[in-house]
Formats: structure tokens, sequence, C-alpha cells
């Protein structure tokens, strides 16, 4: 399938580049080298077959994770609330991995070296408590057929939380640089922790969101609708919502706040293949991996070997696509 | 007790945000048989539909063949009633062929993907109705008869035992409106579905009914073969209208007058 190359090349060619010139080749050598039974000598010395292995290829396996997440997420949310405005944030993930990310720093709780650091953790913590405030109040308040409230309840939460997070920012300034350059989305790793510390959460969220994607289709219909066509949206729906901000909060934990990948990836996809649920969940995956893998290409080599947060060059070519799709929707098209 | 019928309607009751739209309406249809429901705006109809197919809450039982349809899960009681709502909502960018196999959705395994004997049947149903050529087009894109007989199809993919039609051809032109209401005849004949429809056009609700019910402020007032509910005075009555009815034997036409002026005529 076509997205399976483009993902497939996209890894390629990450792999090629960095602020280290290393041949490609001998790369491509080394990572044969690394599955298990094979032997190969590579060619690279140790340094070297370091970058490769332990920098940039878990980078771009973060990236290919995160990108798919947040794109799978995306269609999801919007296929869920039939709103293709809906991002992966929109029910305080943002604002609650942002108050957990802020606190962990003016803690200091990330200043240690060790093998976990809580900044994660603590994202994870903050984003989760966020979303079930919101499912919380918003599946109570809005018993009925309508998805506004819990919209509404998640606009709440946020501001809640960044009014929370903006007063402990203000008070310890001097953490304003990290905090900051949190929220602006990177994809920095420390070898494979974070890749094994998100896989189970990616695994379980993608599963249930790929096997959902039918049920949405019918959901389009509306609720009553797909009721009378046999399914039990209000059951569909709370599943959905449920992984969907699994995969978002996971997601924001490892990478901080990266902007509209979970918009634009969707949107690009249904702009090629029509609405059907059934292609545009599976696809955005692939598309939305490779998005994520070439834009951090073009975040650590634009200004090596200085490095750009990835939210800046994801949001630098999202928002202008963004608009172009708000346009085309004015005309009748999405 | 009649053992033929097929649906038995008792004591249907529907509450609308506290205001009881549908109050203790009680049915009966013989198994194959088509019952035109027509009444004023704001009768009843489309409640009493909504409730028969189990989509919106409320009290009473509908039996039908014997089992209780409100306390089927929701896919047994989609594979038995199938409803064509008055506005369905469709999805923008959705093709005439996925659109049509979400009537499969009942039948379907957990992962909600249609086999090749699934798409076999729809285009069977859509070959039916003239859609055959229509498969990739969106559905958004269609006219609105072709858009009726999309919905429709969707209904008939469902193979459902009793269909409900919420006003389906108000949109439709009287070709068209006659079209639609021969093909539903035609598979209520064919596969024996019993089919219940609200209906505002009341000569197409007497021509195509076996039975009829005039409902007003949500209770049957007048049920029984439609010659016998249509009659000038009841019109007049509960729909406020000037009416004259012309009787064939069992045909009935209704044609609406134009109110006298009640300062007399001008010469």
């Amino acid at each position: 399938m076509g997205a399976s190359l483009i993902l497939l090349s996209s890894i390629l060619l990450s792999l090629l580049f960095g602020p280290v010139s290393i041949r490609g080749d001998r790369i491509f050598l080394e990572i044969l080298n690394r599955i298990p039974g094979v032997s190969i000598d590579s060619g690279l010395s140790s340094i070297q077959a370091a970058i490769v292995w332990d920098v940039r290829f878990p980078r771009i396996i973060l990236g290919l994770i995160v990108g798919g997440l947040l794109a799978v997420a995306g269609a999801s949310y919007q296929g869920v609330f039939r709103n293709p405005l809906a991002d992966p944030y929109l029910l305080g993930v943002a604002a609650g991995a942002g108050l957990g990310a802020t606190i962990a720093i003016v803690t200091g709780a990330t200043n240690g070296e060790g093998m976990f650091d809580a900044l994660p953790i603590a994202a994870f913590i903050g984003s989760a408590i966020a979303v079930g405030i919101t499912l919380v109040v918003g599946g109570a308040v809005g018993r009925s057929t309508s998805t506004a409230s819990l919209l509404l309840a998640g606009v709440a939460v946020a501001s809640l939380f960044t009014a929370i997070q903006t007063y402990i920012q203000q008070r310890e300034s001097s953490t304003l640089r990290q905090v900051y350059s949190w929220i602006l989305g990177r994809l920095s790793t420390s070898g494979w922790d974070e890749v094994i510390m998100i896989l189970p959460y990616a695994t379980i969220s993608l599963a249930v969101m790929f096997s959902m994607r039918g049920a949405l289709d019918v959901l389009a219909v509306g609720e009553e609708e797909a009721l009378s066509l046999g399914i039990q949206p209000r059951r569909v729906r709370w599943i959905v919502i449920g992984a969907a901000s699994l995969a978002a909060a996971s997601a924001v934990a490892v990478s901080g706040l990266i902007a509209f990948v979970g918009i634009i990836v969707p949107h690009a996809v249904r702009l090629v293949v029509g609405a059907s649920n059934r292609l545009v969940v599976p696809l955005s995956f692939f598309i939305g991996a490779s998005f994520l893998i070439l834009t951090d290409l073009l975040a650590r080599t634009l200004q090596s070997p200085a490095e750009l947060p990835i939210g800046v060059v994801t949001a630098f070519f999202g928002a202008p696509f963004f608009l172009f799709v708000l346009r085309r929707r004015s005309d009748g098209i999405i | 007790m009649e053992s033929s019928d097929s649906l038995n309607v008792e004591g249907l009751g529907v509450n609308l945000g506290g205001r009881e739209v549908v109050n203790d309406v009680s049915l009966a249809i013989e198994s194959g048989g088509w019952l035109s429901i027509i009444g004023p705006n704001g009768s009843g109809k489309s409640s009493l539909l909504r409730a028969i197919a189990g989509i919106i809450p409320a009290k009473g039982t509908v039996l039908f063949q014997g089992k209780d349809v409100m306390q089927l899960n929701a896919k047994f009681r989609a594979q038995t009633v199938s409803i064509v709502p008055q506005i369905p909502i469709v999805p923008p960018r959705v093709r005439v062929i996925d659109y049509v196999l979400l009537g499969r959705t009942p039948y379907l395994g957990r992962g909600f993907q249609p086999t090749g004997e699934d798409v076999h049947l729809a285009e069977g149903v859509m070959a039916e109705l003239d859609l055959e050529d229509m498969s990739d087009r969106f559905v958004t894109e269609m006219s609105g008869g072709e858009r009726q007989r999309v919905i429709i199809a969707r209904a008939l993919v469902q193979q459902p035992k009793l269909l409900l039609l919420d006003e389906p051809t108000t949109a439709l032109d009287m070709g068209h409106q006659q079209d639609v209401l021969e093909l539903v005849d035609l598979q209520r004949k064919r596969l024996g579905i019993t089919v219940i429809g609200a209906f505002h056009d009341l000569t197409l609700a007497s021509q195509y009914g076996t039975s009829m019910a005039l409902l007003v402020n949500g209770t049957v007032s007048k049920s029984g073969p439609p010659h016998e509910i249509l009659t000038e005075e009841s019109l007049k009555d509960i729909y406020g209208a000037n009416v004259s009815i012309h009787k064939n034997g069992e045909n009935v036409s209704i044609i609406p007058e134009r109110r006298k002026s009640s300062k007399g005529d001008f010469k």
C-alpha cells in the first residue's frame, strides 16, 4: 500500500541525516546488524553505531508512534463528535499535561538524570485528570443526545488548568524557559526509554480505535439512526473517546504539545479517500507517522546543530494547510 | 383475538420534554399488511414510529410476531425493524455503496467489516431501485428522488420484517412519490414485509394502505379501512380543511376545495 511506502521512505530518509554525517550504506548495515540472530560488520565506529542505534533510530520510532497516535486520535475525535475541527487536545488533554509538566519542572522532579524522568509521568497524570473531569462533568450533564456539553466542559476544564499552570509558572519564573520549551513540543529521547514507556498505551489505544472505526461510520448518521442500525451510540462514543484520550495523553507525555498533526493529517487523508473511517483511521496512522518523522527531520537539521521545537515546524506547515481546509470547507467540499 | 396479527402495539406512550406526544396508542396490523398513519402536523406520527422502532424511550409494549421489540437488544431489533427517517442525517463525502451498506451493520461482526456477501446483497437491492450506476457518487450530491431511493435501499438491505416509513414522499414530486411507494409495495408483497408509513398525502396514504389510523393529539382517533376513515366531516374536524372526497369502490381521492369567501359571491 502506498501509505506504508511513504512511511518506510520517511524512516529511511530520517536515518540518513543528522548533525553528524554517517554513510548511508553503513547505517543500513548497522540496523540489520541489530536484528537478533544477524551479525554484520557495518564498518561504523562504536560512537557512530551508538548515534544510529541509540539516538536517531529511537527518535524516529518515537516520531512514528506519536505522529500515528495523534493523527488516529484526531480522526477518532472528529468521527465521534461529528465535527471536522475536533482535535486530540480537545477535552483538556493539553492543559492537563501542561499543568502536570509545569509542576514537575517547578518542583525539580525532572532535574535528576536518572532513568525515570518524572516529567512524562506528571504530564500523563495531569492530562488524565483533566480529561477525567471533563468526561464526568460533561457526560453527566449531557445525558441526552448532545455532545456539545462535553465539548463545553472540555473548554472550561482547559481554562481552569491553564490558569493554574500560568499562575505556577509566573511564580517560578526561573523555570519559564523550560516550561515554554516543553509546551512547544519535542521528540528528544534518551535512548529507548520513551519508546518503551509509551508502547503499551499506544498499542492498547490504537487497537481500540482501529476496532471501532466501522462503528464511527455508523455514528455519522446520528444517534437515533445509529441505534436503528443496531449500534449503541453512547457505548461506542465512550469507548472511542476513552481510547483517543489515552492516545493523546500518552503522546503528550513523551513529546509535549505538538500542534496540528491531529487535525491536518485526517483532513488531508479525507481529501484523498473520502470520509469513510474504515480508510481514514488506518491511513491517518501511516500519514501522521510519516508527517511527524519528516517534520522532526526538518526540526533537527534546518539549524543544525541547534534544534527547532517540532511544534513550531508542524504549526508552520499545519496552520496554512488548516486555513486552506477551512476555506474548502466553506465551499462545502468537506 | 386475531391470530394473524403481526404487530400489536399496546398502550404506547411517549413523553418528550414533559409533554405526552403519544398517549396510550394501541394498534394491530396483520402480517404483510400496510398501515398508513395520518394526522395533522404535531399529532405524534413521527414519535409513534420512532417509539415502535425502539429508538426513543417509550412506555407500553410493541409485540411483533410474538416478540417484544422494546426488550430486544439494539442488534437483534435492527435485524427485525428498520426505519426510513423523515429527515435522515446524510454525512458528507460518503459514497452511495458505503451508505447503503450501513444497513448491514446489525449483521456484521466486531470490526463492522462488510463481507463480499453483504456487498452483493447491497448491489442487488440497489439494482432493483435503479441505483446500480450511482454506487460511487456522494449521497449529498444526489437529487431528492435519488437520495430517497438510497435511504430506502439502506432500510431494505437491513432485511427488516417490519419497515417503518416516516413521510417518505414529502420531498418528492408526484412521479417520484409513486415510484418510491410502488417500489416499497412490491418489496412488501414479495418478501411479506409489514409496513407502517406516516403520510401527509391522504390520497397516497389510502391508495397504498391496507388499513389506516388517524392520529390526533397523540391518540388514535379512528382506525380501519381507508375508505371508512376518510370522510369530509372528519377531515374538516381534524385538519380544518375543506375537501371533497370521491370514492370509486375502495379507491378514495381527496380534492382540496378553496374556501368560499365569507363575504359571499361577487358576480
